[in-house]
């Protein structure tokens, strides 16, 4: 069979990143959480910041309010994405809604957006590709990350931590092509790296947002604005 | 409640309020979404979001920053972006580079 380029990097981006289920399954359980209690993380949170965070917060002994807050707070990113989606995925209502909002996050979200703003399909199929696949694999492969635990060895050796940066790199890059989304790019990509030694984390990638609300405010030409 | 069980109940509230963040920005009125102002700001924000993942994922270790390995990788992906290689090649040749240039023990 052979599958379309929207489809293609669908595939691709949900094994690498379910790739890291791995890590997060074994890190939970070290962290004191047991097999259910790790599998309910990626089946009901499903946002890797936010897991990985949760665990974090409870291996360092936390409590485990301050690990779900902190994991919200890492996950309010996905509220934005969801905004950049709707034009996308409208009309859409009920169950659909409910699942498109449970796999709204950085992969669906820049998968979906990185295919052709005069090709609907494309972008929604680039979504739901994206969002289940990363699902699937997430789910299936923490669970065998929890089961096999420490034994594991660790995706930075196989290089998988460059491979997911330079996955979103590769998504974004479509929607540079205006000086004024270059200069966005930049300016989110400056503040987080200022920021992230002496903010919490999570601050230093929602506080990009504000960078993008400066470009967007005034009037800028219609070409200049990344679809 | 026991300790188990308190950690359970934290797990079942972030799920509900990862949820209910992922909902709201579906759930946006229609008007909000036809103000050309929102609109505009909606679409710079997944750049600046996705830009700032990148350049975090890239050069953050923990709360310092590093050069290292990923970078060296994220530098190959960015050229071979230009030079309009497909997306599988970047992805596998940044894996590459890193883990290659881990093997021999620097980053």
């Amino acid at each position: 069979m052979m599958l379309d380029a929207t489809r293609q990097q669908a595939l691709s981006v949900s094994l690498a990143t379910g790739a890291y289920g791995l890590s997060f399954g074994a890190l939970s359980v070290a962290a004191g959480l047991d097999v259910w209690q790790t599998c309910a993380l990626s089946l009901l949170v499903f946002s890797g910041g936010s897991q990985f965070a949760f665990v974090g917060v409870i291996g360092a002994g936390g409590g485990p309010w301050a690990a779900a807050a902190t994991s919200t707070f890492l996950g309010l990113r996905n509220g934005f994405y969801g905004v950049g989606l709707a034009p996308v995925m409208r009309p859409i209502t009920g169950w659909r809604r409910a699942w498109a909002a449970q796999v709204t996050i950085d992969e669906s979200t820049a998968v979906a957006l990185a295919q052709p703003a005069d090709h609907r399909e494309a972008r929604r199929t680039g979504f739901w590709w994206t969002g289940v696949g990363v699902f699937l694999a997430w789910n299936a492969i923490t669970l065998l990350g929890a089961l096999l635990g420490s034994r594991i060895g660790d995706p930075a050796d196989w290089g998988l931590d460059a491979a997911a940066a330079a996955a979103f790199l590769a998504l974004v890059w479509p929607r540079l092509a205006h000086r004024r989304a270059q200069a966005v790019a930049a300016g989110a990509a400056v503040l987080a790296l200022a920021l992230t030694p002496v903010a919490p984390p999570g601050v230093p990638v929602l506080a990009a947002a504000a960078i993008a609300i400066l470009a967007g405010w005034g009037h800028p030409r219609l070409e200049e604005v990344p679809e | 409640m026991s300790p188990y069980a308190w950690t359970w109940a934290a797990i079942v509230a972030a799920g509900l309020l990862a949820w209910l963040t992922k909902l709201a920005g579906h759930a946006v009125p229609e008007s909000w979404l036809e103000d050309p102002r929102v609109h505009r700001i909606a679409a710079f924000v997944t750049v600046a979001l996705l830009s700032a993942l990148v350049a975090v994922q890239t050069f953050a270790s923990g709360r310092a920053l590093a050069v290292d390995a990923r970078v060296a990788a994220l530098a190959v992906a960015a050229l071979l972006l230009w030079r309009r290689a497909p997306f599988i090649v970047v992805v596998a040749a940044a894996a590459a580079v890193a883990a290659g240039l881990r093997a021999l023990g620097w980053g």
